[in-house]
Protein backbone atom coordinates (compact mmCIF):
# COMPACT_ATOMS: atom_id res chain seq x y z
CA UNK A 1 0.00 0.00 0.00
CA UNK A 2 0.96 3.32 -0.94
CA UNK A 3 0.85 6.41 1.40
CA UNK A 4 -0.46 9.63 -0.06
CA UNK A 5 0.43 12.32 2.11
CA UNK A 6 -2.56 12.88 3.07
CA UNK A 7 -2.42 8.84 4.54
CA UNK A 8 0.65 10.15 6.56
CA UNK A 9 -1.21 13.02 8.06
CA UNK A 10 -4.08 11.12 9.21
CA UNK A 11 -2.09 9.07 10.78
CA UNK A 12 0.26 11.32 12.57
CA UNK A 13 -2.79 12.80 13.96
CA UNK A 14 -4.14 9.80 15.17
CA UNK A 15 -1.17 8.89 17.06
CA UNK A 16 -0.61 11.96 17.92
CA UNK A 17 -4.34 12.12 19.24
CA UNK A 18 -3.37 8.26 21.58
CA UNK A 19 -0.63 9.99 22.70
CA UNK A 20 2.46 8.56 21.31
CA UNK A 21 3.77 11.33 19.48
CA UNK A 22 5.45 13.69 22.59
CA UNK A 23 5.97 17.09 22.30
CA UNK A 24 10.15 17.48 22.45
CA UNK A 25 10.56 18.63 25.91
CA UNK A 26 13.16 21.20 26.86
CA UNK A 27 16.65 20.43 26.93
CA UNK A 28 19.93 21.66 28.00
CA UNK A 29 21.97 22.87 24.88
CA UNK A 30 25.72 21.89 24.94
CA UNK A 31 26.12 25.63 25.64
CA UNK A 32 24.11 25.03 28.94
CA UNK A 33 26.94 22.17 29.44
CA UNK A 34 30.02 23.88 28.43
CA UNK A 35 28.94 26.85 30.48
CA UNK A 36 28.73 24.35 33.32
CA UNK A 37 31.89 22.53 32.90
CA UNK A 38 33.88 26.16 32.13
CA UNK A 39 32.54 27.23 35.44
CA UNK A 40 33.69 24.64 37.48
CA UNK A 41 36.79 23.52 35.48
CA UNK A 42 37.79 27.17 33.76
CA UNK A 43 38.15 25.43 30.46
CA UNK A 44 37.79 21.72 28.59
CA UNK A 45 39.88 18.85 31.00
CA UNK A 46 41.27 16.37 29.61
CA UNK A 47 39.57 13.30 29.40
CA UNK A 48 40.60 9.84 31.42
CA UNK A 49 41.16 9.80 35.39
CA UNK A 50 37.23 9.50 35.84
CA UNK A 51 35.20 6.66 35.61
CA UNK A 52 30.80 6.68 35.30
CA UNK A 53 29.16 3.59 35.89
CA UNK A 54 25.92 3.15 34.90
CA UNK A 55 23.31 1.14 32.50
CA UNK A 56 23.79 1.60 28.94
CA UNK A 57 19.88 1.43 28.90
CA UNK A 58 17.54 2.58 31.57
CA UNK A 59 14.70 0.75 31.75
CA UNK A 60 12.85 4.43 33.78
CA UNK A 61 14.95 7.41 33.57
CA UNK A 62 12.97 8.47 36.75
CA UNK A 63 15.37 5.99 38.48
CA UNK A 64 19.20 5.66 36.94
CA UNK A 65 22.00 3.99 38.96
CA UNK A 66 25.55 6.20 38.24
CA UNK A 67 28.38 5.75 40.15
CA UNK A 68 31.75 7.83 39.39
CA UNK A 69 34.84 7.45 40.57
CA UNK A 70 38.42 9.45 40.52
CA UNK A 71 41.44 8.63 42.72
CA UNK A 72 42.82 11.53 43.91
CA UNK A 73 40.15 13.53 43.13
CA UNK A 74 38.62 16.26 45.75
CA UNK A 75 35.28 16.93 44.40
CA UNK A 76 33.42 15.25 41.41
CA UNK A 77 30.66 17.46 39.38
CA UNK A 78 27.81 15.10 37.10
CA UNK A 79 26.03 16.42 34.52
CA UNK A 80 23.40 15.21 32.01
CA UNK A 81 23.56 17.08 28.65
CA UNK A 82 20.10 16.00 27.85
CA UNK A 83 18.00 17.46 30.73
CA UNK A 84 16.28 20.98 30.83
CA UNK A 85 19.12 22.23 33.22
CA UNK A 86 22.73 19.84 33.32
CA UNK A 87 23.40 19.93 36.67
CA UNK A 88 23.25 16.89 38.55
CA UNK A 89 25.20 16.92 41.46
CA UNK A 90 28.72 17.89 43.16
CA UNK A 91 30.26 15.45 45.05
CA UNK A 92 32.98 16.78 47.99
CA UNK A 93 35.21 14.04 49.18
CA UNK A 94 37.05 14.73 53.09
CA UNK A 95 40.34 13.71 54.55
CA UNK A 96 38.10 10.05 55.75
CA UNK A 97 36.91 9.00 52.57
CA UNK A 98 38.43 5.68 51.70
CA UNK A 99 37.84 6.39 47.82
CA UNK A 100 36.67 9.42 45.80
CA UNK A 101 33.64 7.49 44.64
CA UNK A 102 29.81 8.08 45.08
CA UNK A 103 27.00 6.57 43.71
CA UNK A 104 23.47 7.87 43.20
CA UNK A 105 20.53 7.48 41.47
CA UNK A 106 19.71 10.03 38.92
CA UNK A 107 16.91 11.48 36.58
CA UNK A 108 17.20 11.67 32.92
CA UNK A 109 14.47 12.87 30.86
CA UNK A 110 15.87 10.98 27.83
CA UNK A 111 19.08 9.31 26.27
CA UNK A 112 21.63 11.52 26.80
CA UNK A 113 25.20 11.35 27.82
CA UNK A 114 26.14 11.88 31.35
CA UNK A 115 29.21 13.74 32.05
CA UNK A 116 31.68 13.67 35.41
CA UNK A 117 34.12 16.56 35.90
CA UNK A 118 37.25 15.97 38.70
CA UNK A 119 39.05 18.79 40.30
CA UNK A 120 42.25 16.66 41.18
CA UNK A 121 44.21 17.45 44.44
CA UNK A 122 46.95 19.20 42.07
CA UNK A 123 44.44 21.82 40.94
CA UNK A 124 44.08 19.83 37.66
CA UNK A 125 40.83 18.44 36.18
CA UNK A 126 39.73 15.63 34.39
CA UNK A 127 36.55 14.92 32.43
CA UNK A 128 34.30 11.37 31.17
CA UNK A 129 31.30 10.67 29.55
CA UNK A 130 29.07 8.00 28.95
CA UNK A 131 26.03 7.47 26.72
CA UNK A 132 22.87 6.05 29.04
CA UNK A 133 19.71 5.22 26.74
CA UNK A 134 16.56 5.60 28.29
CA UNK A 135 13.92 3.45 27.03
CA UNK A 136 10.48 5.08 26.53
CA UNK A 137 8.24 2.44 28.13
CA UNK A 138 5.27 1.24 26.18
CA UNK A 139 2.74 0.78 29.06
CA UNK A 140 2.80 3.80 31.30
CA UNK A 141 0.24 2.59 33.84
CA UNK B 1 26.86 -1.62 42.52
CA UNK B 2 28.85 -4.38 42.87
CA UNK B 3 26.14 -6.72 42.88
CA UNK B 4 24.63 -5.45 39.90
CA UNK B 5 27.77 -6.28 37.69
CA UNK B 6 27.46 -10.10 39.25
CA UNK B 7 24.29 -10.79 38.62
CA UNK B 8 25.04 -8.73 34.99
CA UNK B 9 27.59 -11.84 34.32
CA UNK B 10 25.57 -14.44 35.90
CA UNK B 11 22.65 -13.50 33.38
CA UNK B 12 25.01 -13.43 30.25
CA UNK B 13 26.11 -17.13 31.22
CA UNK B 14 22.61 -18.46 31.58
CA UNK B 15 20.51 -20.39 28.83
CA UNK B 16 18.76 -18.33 26.35
CA UNK B 17 15.52 -17.24 27.80
CA UNK B 18 12.77 -19.31 26.13
CA UNK B 19 9.80 -16.85 26.42
CA UNK B 20 11.91 -13.84 26.35
CA UNK B 21 12.42 -13.36 29.93
CA UNK B 22 15.48 -10.48 30.58
CA UNK B 23 17.69 -13.60 32.50
CA UNK B 24 15.84 -16.56 33.56
CA UNK B 25 18.85 -17.81 35.32
CA UNK B 26 18.43 -14.51 37.52
CA UNK B 27 17.55 -15.51 41.39
CA UNK B 28 15.55 -13.48 43.56
CA UNK B 29 17.73 -13.92 46.73
CA UNK B 30 16.39 -10.72 49.29
CA UNK B 31 18.05 -10.63 52.81
CA UNK B 32 19.34 -14.49 52.68
CA UNK B 33 15.88 -15.62 51.33
CA UNK B 34 15.46 -16.89 47.87
CA UNK B 35 12.11 -16.23 46.48
CA UNK B 36 10.12 -18.08 44.21
CA UNK B 37 9.88 -16.21 40.58
CA UNK B 38 8.82 -19.16 38.46
CA UNK B 39 6.12 -22.02 39.37
CA UNK B 40 4.79 -25.07 36.98
CA UNK B 41 1.69 -24.27 37.75
CA UNK B 42 0.33 -27.01 35.00
CA UNK B 43 -2.92 -27.65 32.81
CA UNK B 44 -5.47 -25.73 34.91
CA UNK B 45 -3.51 -22.42 34.45
CA UNK B 46 -4.05 -20.55 31.69
CA UNK B 47 -0.23 -19.76 31.59
CA UNK B 48 1.81 -23.63 32.53
CA UNK B 49 4.36 -21.56 33.66
CA UNK B 50 4.00 -18.89 35.70
CA UNK B 51 6.36 -16.39 36.10
CA UNK B 52 7.07 -13.21 38.77
CA UNK B 53 7.16 -9.63 37.02
CA UNK B 54 10.35 -9.43 38.82
CA UNK B 55 12.04 -12.23 36.21
CA UNK B 56 10.92 -9.58 32.97
CA UNK B 57 12.78 -6.37 34.93
CA UNK B 58 16.28 -5.07 33.67
CA UNK B 59 19.01 -5.99 36.02
CA UNK B 60 19.67 -2.58 37.52
CA UNK B 61 15.86 -2.97 39.06
CA UNK B 62 16.20 -6.26 39.52
CA UNK B 63 18.83 -5.20 42.19
CA UNK B 64 16.72 -2.55 43.98
CA UNK B 65 14.53 -5.28 45.45
CA UNK B 66 17.36 -7.21 46.86
CA UNK B 67 18.42 -5.31 49.36
CA UNK B 68 15.82 -3.84 52.18
CA UNK B 69 18.16 -1.05 52.16
CA UNK B 70 18.27 -0.34 48.69
CA UNK B 71 14.41 -1.04 47.96
CA UNK B 72 12.60 2.71 47.99
CA UNK B 73 10.00 0.92 49.16
CA UNK B 74 11.10 0.31 52.77
CA UNK B 75 10.31 4.00 53.77
CA UNK B 76 6.65 2.91 53.37
CA UNK B 77 7.44 -0.31 55.21
CA UNK B 78 8.70 1.78 57.91
CA UNK B 79 6.14 3.91 58.18
CA UNK B 80 3.60 1.17 58.26
CA UNK B 81 4.75 -0.45 61.14
CA UNK B 82 4.78 3.27 63.14
CA UNK B 83 1.61 3.35 62.30
CA UNK B 84 0.61 -0.48 63.12
CA UNK B 85 2.05 0.69 67.04
CA UNK B 86 0.18 4.18 66.92
CA UNK B 87 -3.21 4.65 68.86
CA UNK B 88 -6.21 5.78 66.54
CA UNK B 89 -9.89 6.55 67.03
CA UNK B 90 -12.07 6.53 69.74
CA UNK B 91 -10.99 3.08 71.18
CA UNK B 92 -7.36 4.92 71.92
CA UNK B 93 -5.97 1.20 70.70
CA UNK B 94 -3.27 0.74 67.80
CA UNK B 95 -3.44 -2.12 65.15
CA UNK B 96 -0.92 -3.76 67.74
CA UNK B 97 -3.31 -3.88 70.68
CA UNK B 98 -4.93 -6.36 69.19
CA UNK B 99 -3.04 -8.14 66.60
CA UNK B 100 0.43 -8.07 68.93
CA UNK B 101 3.34 -8.33 66.93
CA UNK B 102 2.60 -8.51 63.20
CA UNK B 103 5.31 -10.82 62.37
CA UNK B 104 2.90 -13.48 63.97
CA UNK B 105 -0.13 -12.41 63.57
CA UNK B 106 0.29 -10.97 60.11
CA UNK B 107 1.82 -13.45 58.44
CA UNK B 108 0.42 -15.30 55.10
CA UNK B 109 -2.27 -12.84 55.19
CA UNK B 110 -1.53 -11.08 51.93
CA UNK B 111 -0.96 -14.76 50.27
CA UNK B 112 -4.13 -15.48 50.59
CA UNK B 113 -5.89 -11.85 49.58
CA UNK B 114 -8.58 -11.29 48.42
CA UNK B 115 -10.67 -13.29 50.85
CA UNK B 116 -13.96 -13.81 52.29
CA UNK B 117 -15.43 -11.85 54.92
CA UNK B 118 -18.05 -13.66 56.95
CA UNK B 119 -19.12 -11.12 58.90
CA UNK B 120 -19.65 -8.73 56.13
CA UNK B 121 -20.49 -11.45 53.89
CA UNK B 122 -18.33 -10.16 50.96
CA UNK B 123 -15.08 -10.82 49.19
CA UNK B 124 -12.92 -8.46 50.48
CA UNK B 125 -9.15 -7.16 49.59
CA UNK B 126 -6.26 -6.27 52.03
CA UNK B 127 -6.91 -2.36 52.16
CA UNK B 128 -10.84 -3.37 52.78
CA UNK B 129 -9.69 -5.44 56.02
CA UNK B 130 -7.73 -2.89 57.04
CA UNK B 131 -10.45 -0.51 56.62
CA UNK B 132 -13.25 -2.53 58.37
CA UNK B 133 -11.02 -2.70 61.47
CA UNK B 134 -10.14 1.06 61.56
CA UNK B 135 -14.00 1.51 61.79
CA UNK B 136 -14.97 -1.74 63.85
CA UNK B 137 -12.11 -1.96 66.36
CA UNK B 138 -9.99 1.41 66.27
CA UNK B 139 -13.24 4.14 65.87
CA UNK B 140 -11.30 5.51 62.90
CA UNK B 141 -12.02 7.20 59.93
CA UNK B 142 -11.31 5.01 56.52
CA UNK B 143 -8.06 5.48 55.10
CA UNK B 144 -8.11 6.41 51.23
CA UNK B 145 -7.76 2.98 48.68
CA UNK B 146 -4.34 5.23 47.82
CA UNK B 147 -3.92 7.15 50.72
CA UNK B 148 0.46 7.10 52.07
CA UNK B 149 -0.96 5.57 55.33
CA UNK B 150 -2.87 2.67 53.18
CA UNK B 151 -0.02 2.28 51.18
CA UNK B 152 2.25 1.88 53.62
CA UNK B 153 0.46 -0.62 56.06
CA UNK B 154 -0.58 -2.94 53.23
CA UNK B 155 3.44 -2.54 52.60
CA UNK B 156 4.42 -3.39 55.85
CA UNK B 157 1.79 -5.99 56.33
CA UNK B 158 2.62 -7.71 52.68
CA UNK B 159 5.56 -8.18 53.72
CA UNK B 160 5.23 -10.20 57.27
CA UNK B 161 4.34 -12.88 54.01
CA UNK B 162 7.71 -11.81 51.81
CA UNK B 163 8.26 -15.46 50.53
CA UNK B 164 5.53 -17.43 51.43
CA UNK B 165 3.56 -18.95 47.68
CA UNK B 166 0.67 -17.34 46.82
CA UNK B 167 -2.38 -19.10 48.00
CA UNK B 168 -5.77 -17.44 47.29
CA UNK B 169 -8.81 -19.74 47.42
CA UNK B 170 -11.42 -19.74 44.73
CA UNK B 171 -13.99 -22.37 45.93
CA UNK B 172 -17.30 -21.45 47.99
CA UNK B 173 -18.32 -18.38 47.62
CA UNK B 174 -15.24 -16.85 45.85
CA UNK B 175 -16.30 -18.94 42.77
CA UNK B 176 -18.65 -16.59 41.49
CA UNK B 177 -16.01 -13.29 42.40
CA UNK B 178 -13.39 -15.60 40.06
CA UNK B 179 -15.87 -16.10 37.12
CA UNK B 180 -16.49 -12.46 37.29
CA UNK B 181 -12.86 -11.37 37.30
CA UNK B 182 -11.66 -14.36 34.53
CA UNK B 183 -14.80 -12.40 32.28
CA UNK B 184 -12.96 -9.17 33.43
CA UNK B 185 -9.78 -10.10 32.01
CA UNK B 186 -10.95 -11.27 28.87
CA UNK B 187 -13.20 -8.63 27.92
CA UNK B 188 -11.74 -6.22 25.14
CA UNK B 189 -11.76 -2.66 26.11
CA UNK B 190 -11.15 0.75 25.55
CA UNK B 191 -10.66 2.48 21.98
CA UNK B 192 -7.51 0.34 21.65
CA UNK B 193 -9.77 -2.89 21.99
CA UNK B 194 -7.55 -4.80 23.97
CA UNK B 195 -8.28 -7.19 27.11
CA UNK B 196 -5.66 -8.08 30.07
CA UNK B 197 -5.31 -11.45 28.13
CA UNK B 198 -4.26 -9.99 24.80
CA UNK B 199 -0.94 -8.46 26.45
CA UNK B 200 -0.35 -10.48 29.51
CA UNK B 201 -1.00 -14.06 28.36
CA UNK B 202 -1.08 -13.86 24.36
CA UNK B 203 2.78 -11.83 24.40
CA UNK B 204 4.29 -11.72 27.93
CA UNK B 205 8.05 -12.12 27.08
CA UNK B 206 7.26 -9.52 24.01
CA UNK B 207 8.55 -5.89 23.62
CA UNK B 208 5.82 -3.57 23.51
CA UNK B 209 7.79 -0.44 21.84
CA UNK B 210 10.45 -0.59 24.65
CA UNK B 211 8.74 -1.80 27.55
CA UNK B 212 8.87 -5.80 28.18
CA UNK B 213 5.21 -7.21 28.83
CA UNK B 214 5.00 -9.21 31.44
CA UNK B 215 2.61 -11.64 32.61
CA UNK B 216 0.56 -9.17 35.31
CA UNK B 217 1.14 -10.70 38.19
CA UNK B 218 0.39 -9.23 41.42
CA UNK B 219 2.37 -11.11 44.18
CA UNK B 220 4.88 -7.86 44.65
CA UNK B 221 1.82 -5.38 45.87
CA UNK B 222 1.94 -2.11 47.03
CA UNK B 223 4.84 -1.82 44.65
CA UNK B 224 7.60 0.49 44.16
CA UNK B 225 7.64 1.63 40.86
CA UNK B 226 10.24 3.93 39.32
CA UNK B 227 7.90 5.49 36.77
CA UNK B 228 5.86 6.71 39.89
CA UNK B 229 8.84 7.41 41.78
CA UNK B 230 6.54 5.97 44.74
CA UNK B 231 4.04 2.88 45.92
CA UNK B 232 0.88 2.00 44.06
CA UNK B 233 -1.79 -0.42 45.16
CA UNK B 234 -2.81 -3.47 42.89
CA UNK B 235 -6.12 -1.33 41.68
CA UNK B 236 -3.39 1.80 40.84
CA UNK B 237 -2.14 -0.44 38.30
CA UNK B 238 -5.04 -1.98 37.27
CA UNK B 239 -6.44 1.67 36.53
CA UNK B 240 -2.91 2.40 34.38
CA UNK B 241 -3.74 -0.19 32.32
CA UNK B 242 -6.96 0.33 31.54
CA UNK B 243 -6.37 4.40 30.72
CA UNK B 244 -3.12 2.84 28.35
CA UNK B 245 -5.75 1.30 26.19
CA UNK B 246 -7.94 4.07 26.34
CA UNK B 247 -10.93 3.19 28.19
CA UNK B 248 -12.41 4.49 31.37
CA UNK B 249 -11.51 2.51 34.17
CA UNK B 250 -13.02 1.36 37.49
CA UNK B 251 -13.04 2.88 40.78
CA UNK B 252 -10.07 1.50 43.06
CA UNK B 253 -12.05 -1.10 45.49
CA UNK B 254 -14.92 -1.56 43.37
CA UNK B 255 -16.23 -5.16 43.02
CA UNK B 256 -14.94 -5.35 38.99
CA UNK B 257 -11.27 -4.51 40.31
CA UNK B 258 -11.94 -7.23 43.20
CA UNK B 259 -13.12 -9.55 41.21
CA UNK B 260 -10.20 -9.22 38.70
CA UNK B 261 -7.77 -9.04 41.78
CA UNK B 262 -9.28 -12.31 42.59
CA UNK B 263 -8.48 -13.63 39.69
CA UNK B 264 -4.67 -12.58 38.78
CA UNK B 265 -3.87 -13.70 42.53
CA UNK B 266 -5.02 -17.57 41.23
CA UNK B 267 -3.10 -16.89 38.47
CA UNK B 268 0.00 -16.31 40.46
CA UNK B 269 -1.04 -19.07 42.99
CA UNK B 270 2.54 -20.98 43.71
CA UNK B 271 4.38 -17.48 43.05
CA UNK B 272 6.42 -16.17 46.48
CA UNK B 273 4.98 -13.31 47.88
CA UNK B 274 7.62 -10.20 46.94
CA UNK B 275 5.75 -7.26 48.84
CA UNK B 276 6.89 -4.72 48.50
CA UNK B 277 8.61 -5.29 45.22
CA UNK B 278 10.47 -3.06 42.82
CA UNK B 279 9.40 -2.39 39.15
CA UNK B 280 10.30 0.12 36.04
CA UNK C 1 5.87 9.81 50.97
CA UNK C 2 4.22 11.02 53.64
CA UNK C 3 7.07 11.97 55.81
CA UNK C 4 10.66 13.25 55.07
CA UNK C 5 12.71 10.41 57.29
CA UNK C 6 16.16 9.45 56.54
CA UNK C 7 17.69 6.05 56.36
CA UNK C 8 21.22 5.19 57.11
CA UNK C 9 23.60 2.42 56.77
CA UNK C 10 26.43 1.93 58.58
CA UNK C 11 27.93 -1.53 60.12
CA UNK C 12 28.07 -1.88 63.85
CA UNK C 13 31.44 -2.88 64.25
CA UNK C 14 35.14 -1.73 62.14
CA UNK C 15 39.09 -1.98 63.49
CA UNK C 16 40.36 1.28 62.95
CA UNK C 17 41.95 1.70 59.58
CA UNK C 18 38.79 -0.51 58.37
CA UNK C 19 37.15 1.03 55.08
CA UNK C 20 33.69 0.59 55.08
CA UNK C 21 30.91 1.06 52.69
CA UNK C 22 27.75 3.56 54.03
CA UNK C 23 24.78 3.79 52.21
CA UNK C 24 22.04 6.52 52.73
CA UNK C 25 18.57 7.87 51.60
CA UNK C 26 15.93 10.06 52.46
CA UNK C 27 12.47 10.26 51.90
CA UNK C 28 11.86 13.31 50.04
CA UNK C 29 9.73 13.77 46.45
CA UNK C 30 12.19 16.23 45.14
CA UNK C 31 10.05 18.43 43.59
CA UNK C 32 12.14 19.65 40.69
CA UNK C 33 10.31 23.05 39.55
CA UNK C 34 9.29 21.22 36.03
CA UNK C 35 6.63 19.76 36.36
CA UNK C 36 2.66 21.11 36.17
CA UNK C 37 -0.16 20.98 38.24
CA UNK C 38 -1.98 18.72 36.53
CA UNK C 39 -5.50 20.66 37.32
CA UNK C 40 -4.06 24.35 37.05
CA UNK C 41 -1.23 23.71 34.51
CA UNK C 42 0.50 25.86 36.75
CA UNK C 43 4.07 24.99 37.78
CA UNK C 44 4.46 22.85 40.75
CA UNK C 45 7.79 25.00 43.07
CA UNK C 46 10.58 23.38 43.21
CA UNK C 47 11.14 21.75 46.51
CA UNK C 48 14.12 19.36 47.19
CA UNK C 49 16.77 18.42 49.36
CA UNK C 50 19.97 20.45 48.16
CA UNK C 51 22.93 19.36 50.08
CA UNK C 52 23.75 16.30 52.17
CA UNK C 53 27.05 15.94 54.06
CA UNK C 54 28.24 13.16 56.06
CA UNK C 55 30.90 13.55 59.02
CA UNK C 56 33.07 11.42 61.47
CA UNK C 57 32.71 13.10 65.14
CA UNK C 58 32.99 16.33 63.12
CA UNK C 59 35.18 15.39 59.93
CA UNK C 60 34.50 15.61 56.63
CA UNK C 61 33.74 12.28 54.96
CA UNK C 62 31.62 12.89 51.70
CA UNK C 63 29.22 15.99 50.76
CA UNK C 64 27.16 16.94 47.99
CA UNK C 65 25.53 19.97 46.18
CA UNK C 66 22.06 18.30 44.60
CA UNK C 67 20.02 19.65 41.92
CA UNK C 68 16.39 18.65 40.91
CA UNK C 69 18.14 15.97 38.69
CA UNK C 70 18.79 13.63 41.28
CA UNK C 71 16.00 11.25 41.98
CA UNK C 72 13.04 10.88 44.58
CA UNK C 73 14.21 9.29 47.63
CA UNK C 74 17.92 10.57 47.13
CA UNK C 75 19.79 7.73 47.43
CA UNK C 76 24.08 7.96 48.17
CA UNK C 77 26.50 5.38 48.84
CA UNK C 78 30.57 6.17 49.75
CA UNK C 79 32.98 4.57 51.32
CA UNK C 80 34.69 5.86 54.39
CA UNK C 81 38.00 4.55 56.36
CA UNK C 82 37.49 3.97 60.01
CA UNK C 83 39.71 6.14 62.31
CA UNK C 84 38.50 4.09 65.15
CA UNK C 85 35.22 3.98 67.47
CA UNK C 86 33.03 6.98 67.54
CA UNK C 87 30.01 8.81 66.19
CA UNK C 88 28.59 9.17 62.54
CA UNK C 89 26.61 12.16 61.73
CA UNK C 90 24.47 13.06 58.61
CA UNK C 91 22.03 15.52 57.52
CA UNK C 92 20.42 16.77 54.33
CA UNK C 93 18.77 20.29 54.15
CA UNK C 94 15.96 20.90 52.25
CA UNK C 95 14.31 24.24 50.23
CA UNK C 96 12.40 25.00 52.91
CA UNK C 97 15.63 25.53 55.36
CA UNK C 98 14.85 22.25 57.32
CA UNK C 99 17.39 20.20 58.26
CA UNK C 100 17.31 16.47 58.76
CA UNK C 101 19.54 14.88 61.07
CA UNK C 102 20.59 11.23 62.04
CA UNK C 103 23.56 9.84 64.16
CA UNK C 104 25.20 6.53 64.33
CA UNK C 105 27.62 5.52 66.49
CA UNK C 106 30.30 2.48 65.23
CA UNK C 107 32.29 0.10 67.74
CA UNK C 108 35.77 -1.11 67.45
CA UNK C 109 35.68 -4.19 66.44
Amino acid sequence: MEMTRRDMLAFASALAAVGLIGIKPAEASTELLEEAINKFAGGMPESGGVSITAPEIAENGNTVPVEVEAPGATDILILADGNPNPDVATMHFGKLAAEQRGATRIRLAKTQNVVAVAKMQDGTYRMAKREVKVTIGGCGG
Amino acid sequence: MKKWIALGVMASIGMAASVGLADESATLTVEGQTIKTKHEAGDENPLGTVYSGWTFRSTETQVLQMDDFENPGFVMVEYGQELWETAEGSSGKSCASCHGDASESMKGLRAVMPKWHEEKDTLMTLEDHINWSRQEHQGAEPWKWESQEMLAMTAFIGLQSRGMPMNVSIDGKNAEWFEKGKDLYYTRVGQLDLACANCHEDNYGNMIRADHLSQGMINGFPVYRLKWSGMGSIHRRFSGCMKQVRGTPYKRGSDEFTALELYLAWRGNGLGVETPSVRN
Amino acid sequence: MAKVKPRVKVPRKAAPGDVITIKTLISHPMESGQRKDKKTGELIPRKIINRFDAKFEGEDIFSVDIAPAVSANPYFEFSVTVPGPGEFQFSWVDDDGSVYETKKKIKAA
